[in-house]
């Protein structure tokens, strides 16, 4: 099967780009290389092309009942404007993935995983029925980026007729960008304040090249999946196929905020309200390492001889200048302060146990 | 040293011979491609290597690779400097950034490539 492409392809093959296959699509993993891209979105600007990720439509009288029975949030109880993280869950509680849903005036909106679009298409397509629900797929249609970092919102503003600083985080309002219709939600993977924007796929290439240009003086970067990867590992964000999978439920993974389960019903459900207070759940932890070597997926995390938990990503921070790793662990050895070992190819290397996230980005001054 | 007079092997290390003694390093383009080096482990003085052995390990942000021999003999020196100033096997991969000295105990392999050689293989790979 031949890749996917996003509007910007070209201009990502003419400025540099390393493009790997990335969830079936030729995606810019880097520019120039990960730590300046990375260093940019803490510091200045980040500009980030995410077409990949699948864009679903709901309209049609039913849509808010029928995401309530989809999700693990509450949908129903957003306001126009709101957005909310969820998990989409399976029958035995697993996760099937990982979403945004945005009440908007018109519709509701469900970002999710580009690894699990035709999985949860597929899924929604077969608990629809009984429900007055319109889904559409603006995939391919429509493009996203995220421009992220310190500097992103002034960068934006003079594009946008609305107040970008009077969008909460985790809202969004349908405006116009360019004089083009679009979305700006106030939202992101980076652990950075900034903004992700939806407009048509025809109106990719100007909004692309216009930030860039308007940018480049004040530090902007164009980022690849690579700093995204470091950047959302330092703010602990959970990464679908790393920390989260069908085998991993909510609680595990830390995100019991994100699943409500009074007065609901939705797949897993009553599996999940058994399991919520379960003492033997492995949970997820952050480590840092003493070394400067990476504890990269896959590896197991000791205490002497006994093995008590396995590394699900890890990488060398360049905002800590340390090495940094996530890992799920048996819950007795879960403890902030707790002394492990990481075998990483056959050596045994320090660490401990820490809070999450590892990186907070300073308060903003209004 | 002048890239041009070293020899190679397919996994991207330099190799340069002076008085039975080889010096070894990895190409400015393999350290281009890792992109940002984090850690670097070399064997001790006194080691003795093989052909093809792992001789230690690169790690960038992406990725960790191995290092494998392209000579067979004793590890005389090893440039431990570089685990606190990587910065210089990024930047002077050919100087600088040199890894493990060998006293040779067989001569090189008639198959390690020259530059040229080494170039088209590199293509070949990406």
């Amino acid at each position: 099967m031949s890749l996917l492409r996003t509007p910007l392809y070209d201009w990502h093959a003419s400025h540099g780009a390393r493009l790997v296959d990335f969830a079936g699509w030729e995606m810019p993993v880097q520019y120039s290389s990960i730590v300046p891209e990375h260093k940019a979105v803490r510091g200045a600007c980040g500009l980030f092309d995410i077409a990949h990720m699948g864009r679903l439509r709901f309209t049609g009288p039913d849509a808010a009942r029928f995401l309530d029975h989809l999700l693990t949030n509450d949908v129903s109880s957003l306001a126009v404007g709101q957005i909310r993280y969820s998990l989409v869950t399976n029958d035995t509680g697993g996760i099937l993935d990982d979403v945004l849903v945005y009440r908007l005036p018109q519709s509701h909106m469900l970002v999710v995983n580009a690894s699990n679009r035709l999985k949860i298409v597929d899924w929604i397509e077969n608990h629809r029925s009984g429900f007055d629900v319109v889904i559409e797929d603006l995939t391919l249609s429509h493009f996203m980026l995220a421009l992220q970092g310190p500097r992103a919102l002034e960068l934006l503003q003079p594009l946008v007729p609305v107040e970008l600083s009077q969008i909460r985080y985790y809202h969004a309002v349908e405006t116009t960008i360019l004089s083009r219709p679009g979305l700006v939600s106030r939202t992101g993977y980076t652990g950075e304040d900034g903004v992700e924007v939806i407009v048509p796929a025809a109106d990719a290439l100007a909004l692309w090249t216009t930030l860039f240009d308007q940018g480049t003086p004040i530090g902007l970067l164009p980022c690849g999946l690579g700093c995204r990867d470091t950047l959302r590992l330092e703010a602990a964000m959970p990464l679908y196929g790393h920390e989260l999978n069908e085998s991993i439920d909510p609680f595990s993974a830390g995100l019991a905020f994100a699943v409500k389960l009074e007065g609901r019903e939705f797949p897993g459900r009553d599996i999940l309200a058994a399991r919520q207070h379960d003492p033997q759940r492995r949970k997820r932890v952050g480590l840092k390492l003493a070394g400067r070597r990476i504890a990269r997926e896959g590896a197991t995390v000791w205490i002497g001889i006994q093995k008590v938990g396995d590394i699900t990503s890890g990488t060398f921070s360049p905002t800590l200048e340390q090495s940094l790793a996530m890992a799920y662990v048996d819950p007795g050895s879960a403890v902030e302060g707790t002394a492990v070992e990481v075998e990483i190819r056959g050596q045994r290397e320090s660490a401990t146990v820490v809070k999450l996230p590892f990186y907070r980005r300073p308060v903003t001054k209004c | 040293m002048d890239p041009q007079s070293l020899k190679y092997s397919p996994s991207d290390e330099w190799i340069h011979v002076e008085g039975g003694v080889a010096t070894v390093g990895i190409t400015e383009l393999a350290v281009h491609a890792l992109t940002d080096l984090v850690y670097i482990d070399l064997p001790k003085v006194g080691k003795t290597i093989q052909v093809d052995d792992v001789f230690g390990v690169v790690e960038s942000v992406k990725a960790a690779s191995d290092l494998y021999s392209p000579v067979a003999g004793e590890v005389i020196e090893s440039n431990t400097r570089l685990a606190d100033d990587l910065e210089s096997l990024s930047k002077d991969p050919f100087g600088k950034g040199w890894l493990i000295k060998v006293r040779l105990s067989q001569p090189l392999s008639a198959e390690l490539l020259d530059r040229a050689g080494y170039e088209a293989n590199w293509d070949q790979r990406h």
